[in-house]
């Protein structure tokens, strides 16, 4: 009974996350006096599993079928299913991307559990783990608990535990072949691809400023240009704006657009849902400008104007062209 | 085609919450519901299949009795009809919640399942995907696009980092849809009028022959969440907060 981070991987690189869900899997087993194992999929995973292999582990198992080639719910799931009966975990953790939110909920469903998804910390109670998580877009915290027995399954929220923090050693690699149809697979995942090239890095930028929702109008939009231009920033913003349309997709910042860690941020009518929260929580000096004093963008902020922000911003570039 | 919507009603975006006396949730009485917006979304893309291909759009809702309005308002955008499971869903983790959602579209048989990608307010992302699991249906998430393809259809699915992917697949199947993939239409006047007469079928988790067991998972406590960092906030007119602002960035965090 230990602990299992399920690793991501594709066309043989990783998922960055994937080191933050392992070093969680080793800070878990060491609370919980168990071990931790870590499974990496695919087909052909022989140089994945030794670079696993010289991480502090229990074991390293390396799941490979063709089927499991490029990336499908179903043979995912199927694999992990008898992983899981397998290796016996209590508990296993995956990050919390885009490809375990397709088919982490049908893996715990099909064993009659449900997984706790987008976790952010934990701590241990009485020898049970608490799992925290936010809801309510990140306004309300939440503790939660497994009932019922093992196996139980997590998924960790981008950048809730440090990847860096994961500990060296060295451990034994068992290859696992699980059983696969070519029938038993439904869908046909085709090629993947960019809508376009990139012209903005907005990685690159040193200070960024980024609106959202509260900004009400494509019309406004210039107002926030001209404050980035007073302080020789990339304009950016959170995803309902790229989504009308009224800013290009290469500016937007969050989970499904760009991750960004300038020395300053300054989030312009961004209430700071957790899938913005995660492209520029790494930031050095975070701003915020919001009316709702409640807004989870407060949670990250260095510094903060609770206000209107079309009575703010025409004072903030008058004073920013002042102080230059 | 015939497309059922898994619909919610969550509190309104712009509410504000406070935690409920037992610690276990918010105070309901003190916010107004409405549609959750990924499921809008994924109300809107149901109805452009339709007008695209013909059929029946359904909506699903299982939610106490003040989801009639948000169910209404689903029927006045052009659902045909609507299946309102009456439940306070409280006692439901989403595996039961997905059971009960799954018992009322079996005897529907239809073709698409649609749901939006997450809630807004317990945001787990999961009662789709679940959903599929106990439907036997192959699924897809994050839905960009869908296109009917001889017998099938052909997605467009977001990954990260600005990726895409083109998935095919059978029917009948399930897909979460992705927000912001377009504009959401308004109900009309005419809408409304019709939403009127449109069939509304209610049920009881009892009806459906799925109460819910004991949970998988337990929310113990509700709370705001805890500080990481301490936000030093500006106050007065909006010039002064500004000019102390300016005055922090320059001299404290010396980033201008």
């Amino acid at each position: 009974m230990s602990i299992l981070a399920v690793m991501e991987q594709r066309g043989g690189k990783w998922n960055r996350m994937s080191f933050e869900t392992l070093a969680a899997a080793q800070q878990l087993a060491k609370e919980l006096n168990t071990t931790a194992s870590a499974a990496v999929i695919g087909d052909g995973v022989d140089s994945l599993a030794a670079e696993l292999a010289a991480k502090q582990l229990e074991k390293v198992y390396a799941v490979e079928n063709a089927l499991l080639k490029d990336y499908t719910p179903d043979a995912y799931s199927i694999a992990l299913r008898q992983l899981t009966d397998h290796a016996k975990p209590a508990l296993a953790i995956f990050p919390h991307s885009y490809q375990v939110r397709d088919f982490l909920p049908k893996l715990a469903a099909s064993l009659g559990k449900v997984a706790v998804s987008d976790v952010v910390s934990h701590r241990v109670q009485n020898g049970e783990v608490v799992l925290v998580r936010q809801l309510f877009q990140g306004k309300i915290s939440a503790d939660v608990r497994f009932n019922g027995a093992a196996p139980h399954f997590a998924s960790l929220q981008a950048g809730a535990y440090r990847a860096d923090q994961a500990a060296d050693g060295s451990a034994p690699v068992e290859k696992f072949a699980p059983r696969i149809e070519a029938a038993e697979i439904r869908t046909k995942p085709l090629e993947l691809f960019r809508e376009s090239q990139r012209a903005v890095d907005l990685s690159a930028a040193g200070i960024i400023v980024s609106v959202g929702r509260g900004i009400k109008e494509a019309d406004n939009i210039p107002l926030v240009q001209k404050l980035a231009d007073a302080l020789g920033a990339e304009l950016a913003a959170s995803r309902p704006i790229c989504d009308a349309g009224w800013l290009p997709m290469e500016r937007q910042v969050g989970s499904s657009g760009q991750t960004v860690a300038p020395k300053m941020y300054m989030a312009i009518g961004i209430s700071g849902a957790i899938q913005h929260l995660v492209g520029m929580k790494g930031s050095r000096t975070v701003v915020a400008i919001n009316k709702d004093p409640n807004a989870p963008i407060f949670e990250v902020a260095d510094y903060g104007i609770v206000g209107d922000l079309f009575q703010i911003v025409p004072e903030l570039i008058e004073a920013v062209n002042k102080a230059k | 085609m015939k497309i059922i919507v898994a619909i919610k009603q969550v509190p309104a975006r712009d509410s504000q919450l406070r935690i409920a006396a037992s610690g276990k949730w918010i105070e309901e009485s003190d916010v107004a519901y409405e549609i959750n917006e990924p499921d809008a979304y994924a109300l809107e893309a149901a109805l452009q299949l339709k007008e695209k291909n013909g059929g029946e759009v359904i909506a699903l809702c299982a939610a106490p009795e003040r989801a009639s309005q948000t169910i209404r308002e689903a029927l006045a955008k052009g659902a045909d009809r609507a299946i309102h499971i009456e439940e306070d869903m409280s006692a439901f983790d989403p595996l039961w919640s997905a059971r009960l959602l799954a018992a009322a579209i079996k005897s529907e048989s239809p073709d698409l399942v649609l749901t939006g990608l997450q809630s807004d307010d317990l945001g787990y992302g999961q009662t789709g995907v679940i959903l599929a699991e106990l439907l036997g249906l192959p699924h897809a998430t994050l839905i960009m696009q869908v296109e009917t393809q001889g017998a099938g259809i052909r997605v467009k699915r977001e990954l990260e980092d600005g990726w895409f992917q083109h998935v095919e697949m059978p029917l009948p199947a399930l897909l979460t849809i992705q927000s912001g993939i377009s504009k959401l239409r308004y109900a009309t006047l005419m809408g409304i009028k019709k939403a009127k007469t449109k069939e509304v079928k209610r049920f009881s988790a009892a009806d459906l022959d799925a109460v819910p067991g004991p949970p998988n998972i337990t929310l113990d406590r509700v709370y705001l969440p805890e500080r990481v960092k301490h936000t030093q906030l500006f106050e007065g007119s909006p010039k002064e907060a500004a000019a102390k602002l300016v005055e922090k960035l320059k001299f404290e965090a010396r980033v201008l």
